[in-house]
């Protein structure tokens, strides 16, 4: 019993950082409908800067004034990250901005490391707080008691900012209608830089705060970013109460998950995510989500039409010169063009469920992965001949995406978007600790191409047919009756619906489309490499296809091509360069600023201004 | 915009420029380096350090074969697929001779895979997973660092002399951690069949939760404990441990936490009376071991790292292998890498013929406190040929893979 006891308070203890980061991810998004990757850069500069401050500042209130200076120390790097790369693109299509905070997190990765160095930091202990409290006779350290006290401080007073206070009141209305709250007068931009502020802010005092319980290395950006998501997601986004009750139950249940199944660690709280949305679609405490219905910001978008003439003539060419290069190319040209358009397939997949259906999901890589999975798994266990694997893998993928499909269908944006996290987190999870039947980490190798297919030249052609095969197909698919109905449904479910269109089944049918798509990318992939590890379907795998569909234009046909290969190439060629993150995160965010319709939904706006391209043609 | 339109053409070329490639003449030998220069930060760059070190004495002393011995260092993102990419490049466009580099098990095994398949010489410098000479070795790749297995097998040994009968072990959850678990229990219950594992704890990798594996051990109750967490998660665990008591009057042992890149972090927090793997570069008085530290302590005016050594040898193999070879033909290499023998810092190694894997050694000792730092005292160095299967045991292994 008395154990029990100890263990619920480690968990307490343990639900104050999160929670703290949680919570300033919950109000960003809540206010300014932006989902924050960089949240967990926050975290990890907060973690820096408080540690440098605790070398300065001494004993008992130096520990504590270093954990209120860094909160504001990052604060007043939100307010420079809000104002200079979020302002200008505000009125992009939704959730574009999370390619912005993408670029972000890569030039806060290099600055840190050229700030602190690469060696991982221990925090120092708390003056006065360091011994241990006997709690019916088991240890539980000082601080954590500390922490367990801080923590409903903070939310109560987060609470009365928010319900009490005009400023809370501002907040509040701008969360329920951004646009009415502008037009009563209320400077919308200043709004939102304060909540920024203010949820940067609570990501610093995060990191800072768990310093004595542990310290900063360069990786604990990415290391809390999936566990804050969950959080929000499970109180429900804006949500604070529902934050701090989430936090609570992750860490309370993770500790008792250490304890009795140690195996656990990995997917508990995915699993409990994936519970909570099904029962509550919209978490613990959350409200029904309305952004992405009518009336989203920006201007409205143009339907998709077939390429002109001119567009095909310049494809037929490109395609052409693609077809030639073993003549006049490397066999390592071949290679990365190899890369390329398996990357692009697998971009293109995603866009096909994003940019046609609406339906955005954070766990594409479920399918890419699971594809190769598939492949390499009927080659190493069961001998199947590499044709024969390398058709089944999209099979596979398929049927991967039909069952999650159907769990995650009924949800809607955010919701959305995380339950498909969470399921690809689970699968990721399964692969990895799975070892005796996935090899786990160490992953399947040596899974190469049948003999008549080995050579590189061989298979690039092999990717360059299937691949830009299936890049063709999606793109057709787009001008079908399904594609239309796929369209009809994210633009307006119910009228979609009133002409007797099965809007949910539509969008279920073209998840398990665009999943077998990812799959087939993800066929080529293994056998292009000859291995396949669970990296390829981690999240940082899904998000590299959600950041190229958005930085190529979402709402543009050709974006997710276009925004993978340019991102492909720009990468292999930076990457040479020792800093080269700090360059890639400049670059994107000033592409992202300067084309905020992606590149290629700016490049065409800015051909019809200057008057290369005919202004959208009205008809054939 | 004017900017944007420029940009088209000058990206249009610099495209061609990488799919025409460009074949360089070739003055140097060059290497082909691959590591998670970024996601690794801490370990690659003593790493990087050892080889810049080796090197230059390599080429002060004439270099190899009459040319200059020239590594090209690139980064893979700790991505096996692009590590296999960047692999293809270095072989096919910069002219490298063999592969070489990682840390991390899995991207080691991707590249060995592609060196297996293309016939290409892959010395792996660092990674640590057993499978990488022996169920999935192949005729290509060499294995440099003292391997997963050896350093359990040595921790196993000390462990034996210990009176402890029930043992808890922790360690990260991914493929390393289970092997060095999996090694350890077997080379202890081996000396010791009446050892008992009484918990096995599995936290995360970098995402442990402290509090609550050291609550789940001492639920257990056991006599000894088997570390195998490192980085942030040791630093966490060790805090955690010695608040609430975990080590008092406990044997613990563990894997790699007596190097200084996992040391030196804790400061004086380290733990004491640990029986640990590690790197006492500061206790060496005299030989080759000390003559490394002062010429490394000299170029770069930081202390060296397990990974720097490692670096270090990894040149000097590179430029012994390829001399005895007398060329740099992959086969020839392969011939002259079997059975070759290199001096280096800790005593004479050698590259096994039946199973690539080096003798490399590693240092055991107790960890204490010296001047508010972690060190380990009372260090011997224990050769690797020592704590390696059989014959038989590696040619089964070995037959599993091709």
């Amino acid at each position: 019993m008395s154990l029990l006891i100890a263990q619920f308070l480690t968990g307490l203890a343990n639900a104050a950082a999160l929670f703290l980061v949680a919570s300033g991810l919950s109000l960003i998004f809540g206010v300014t409908r932006i989902v924050n990757f960089a949240h967990g850069s926050f975290y990890m500069l907060g973690a820096f800067i408080g540690y440098s401050l605790m070398q300065v500042l001494p004993g008992f209130f130096g520990f504590w004034s270093s954990v209120l200076l860094a909160g504001i120390a990052v604060g007043l790097i939100g307010v420079i990250v809000e104002m200079f790369v979020l302002r200008p693109i505000y009125k992009a299509p939704e959730l574009f901005q999370l390619v912005a905070t993408f670029g972000v997190i890569l030039v806060i990765q290099d600055l840190t490391l050229m700030t602190w160095g690469a060696v991982d930091v221990l925090g120092p202990r708390v003056p006065g707080l360091k011994g241990v409290v006997r709690i019916l006779g088991e240890p539980v350290p000082q601080y954590d008691l500390a922490l367990i006290a801080i923590t409903p401080f903070v939310l109560f007073a987060l609470w009365y900012l928010i319900t009490k206070t005009r400023v809370g009141i501002l907040v509040r209305a701008a969360t329920q209608d951004r646009e009415m709250v502008g037009a009563l007068g209320v400077n919308q931009a200043w709004l939102f830089t304060g909540v920024f502020f203010l949820g940067a802010a609570l990501a610093g005092l995060g990191g800072a705060i768990q310093l004595p319980k542990g310290g900063a290395d360069l990786l604990m950006d990415f290391n809390i970013l999936a566990a804050i998501f969950v959080v929000v997601v499970i109180g429900g986004m804006g949500s604070l109460p529902g934050a701090y009750l989430a936090a609570v139950l992750i860490s309370v249940l993770n500790v008792f998950g250490v304890s009795y199944i140690p195996q656990s660690t990995l997917v508990l709280m995915f699993v409990v995510m994936a519970v909570v949305l099904m029962v509550k679609p919209f978490g613990l405490l959350g409200r029904e989500e309305v952004a992405g219905e009518h009336g989203q910001v920006g201007e409205p978008e143009r339907p998709f039409k077939p390429a002109g003439k001119k567009g095909r003539i310049i494809v037929a060419a490109l395609l052409l010169l693609l077809a030639l290069l073993p003549v006049f190319g490397s066999s390592f040209a071949m290679v990365l063009v190899t890369d390329i358009i398996i990357f692009c397939l697998f971009a293109a997949s995603l866009h096909f469920i994003l940019g046609l259906g609406g339906l955005v999901s954070f766990g594409h890589a479920a399918y890419f992965g699971g594809g190769a999975y598939v492949a390499a798994l009927l080659v190493s266990s069961a001998g199947t001949p590499m044709e024969l694997a390398f058709l089944l893998a999209p099979l596979g993928a398929c049927l991967a995406a039909v069952i999650i499909g159907w769990l995650c269908i009924r949800l809607t944006g955010v919701y959305f978007a995380m339950l498909t996290m969470a399921f690809a987190q689970l699968l990721w999870s399964l692969v990895y600790q799975w070892d005796e039947f996935t090899g786990g980490d160490d992953g399947l190798v040596d899974i190469w191409p049948s003999p008549w297919l080995a050579e590189t030249e061989a298979y690039y052609y092999l990717t360059l047919i299937v691949g830009v095969g299936g890049i063709i197909l999606l793109r057709h698919t787009a001008h079908t009756p399904f594609g239309y109905a796929l369209r009809a449904s994210r633009d307006s479910s119910r009228q979609a619906e009133a002409t007797g269109i099965h809007t949910k089944r539509v969008q279920w049918a073209a998840f398990a489309f665009a999943g077998s798509m990812a799959g087939l990318a993800g066929a080529l992939f293994v056998f292009s490499k000859g291995s396949i590890f669970p990296t390829e379907l981690e999240i940082a795998r899904s998000f590299d296809a959600l950041i190229v569909v958005f930085l190529g234009g979402v709402k543009t046909l050709s974006g997710a091509v276009v925004g993978g290969a340019t991102l492909e190439l720009v990468k292999d060629y930076l990457t040479r360069f020792e800093y080269w993150r700090l360059i890639l995160g400049v670059l994107i965010i000033v592409i992202v600023i300067l084309a905020p319709d992606g590149i290629v939904g700016s490049l065409r706006k800015l051909g019809e201004r200057t008057g290369l391209l005919r202004e959208a043609e009205v008809s054939k | 915009m004017k900017l944007l339109k420029l940009s088209i053409p000058a990206a249009a070329m610099a495209v061609m420029g990488v799919l025409a490639g460009s074949a360089m003449a070739a003055d140097t030998i060059k290497i082909g380096e691959i590591n998670h220069y970024k996601r690794m930060a801490a370990f690659a760059n003593p790493y990087k350090q050892g080889i810049e070190l080796g090197l230059e004495e390599i080429n002060a002393a004439g270099g190899v074969l009459g040319k200059p011995l020239e590594f090209i260092f690139r980064d893979d993102q700790g991505k096996p697929g692009e590590a296999v990419k960047i692999a293809e490049e270095l072989m096919t466009r910069e002219g490298a001779v063999m592969l070489t580099g990682t840390i991390l098990s899995h991207v080691g095994l991707a590249i060995s895979s592609y060196a297996g398949k293309k016939k290409h010489l892959y010395l792996a410098s660092e990674p640590l997973a057993d499978a990488l000479v022996w169920e999935k070795g192949n005729k290509y790749t060499f294995r440099l660092r003292t391997s997963t297995f050896m350093q359990a097998s040595m921790l196993a040994e000390a462990a034996a002399k210990s009176p402890a009968k029930k043992y808890a072990t922790i360690a990260p959850n991914y493929a390393y951690g289970k092997d060095a678990v999996a090694a350890f229990k077997k080379a202890l219950l081996k000396l010791r069949p009446d050892v008992e594992f009484v918990t096995e704890q599995w936290p995360a990798l970098f995402k442990i939760d402290a509090g609550a594996e050291v609550q789940a051990i001492e639920r257990a109750k056991p006599d000894a404990i088997y570390n195998v967490t490192f980085g942030g998660d040791l630093a966490k665990f060790v805090r955690e441990g010695t608040t609430r008591g975990l080590f008092e009057g406990r044997k613990v042992y563990g894997l790699l936490t007596g190097e200084p890149e996992y040391l030196d972090p804790l400061k004086d927090e380290a733990p004491e009376g640990w029986i640990v793997t590690g790197y006492p570069w500061y206790d060496f008085k005299s030989g080759p071991n000390k003559i490394f530290v002062d010429a490394y302590m000299a170029k770069f005016n930081e202390r060296p790292g397990i990974g720097s050594l490692v670096g270090y040898m990894t040149a000097q193999s590179v430029a012994a292998g390829i001399s005895a070879a007398g060329s740099t033909e992959t086969e020839a290499l392969v011939k002259a890498f079997e059975g070759l023998k290199i001096s280096t810092p800790v005593g004479e190694i050698m590259f096994r013929k039946q199973d690539h894997q080096s003798t490399m050694g590693a240092f055991v000792g107790t960890t204490a406190l010296r001047d508010g730092k972690g060190v380990i005292v009372n260090w011997v160095y224990k050769k690797g040929e020592d704590y390696l299967p059989s014959d038989e045991e590696v040619k089964m292994l070995r037959s599993a893979a091709k």
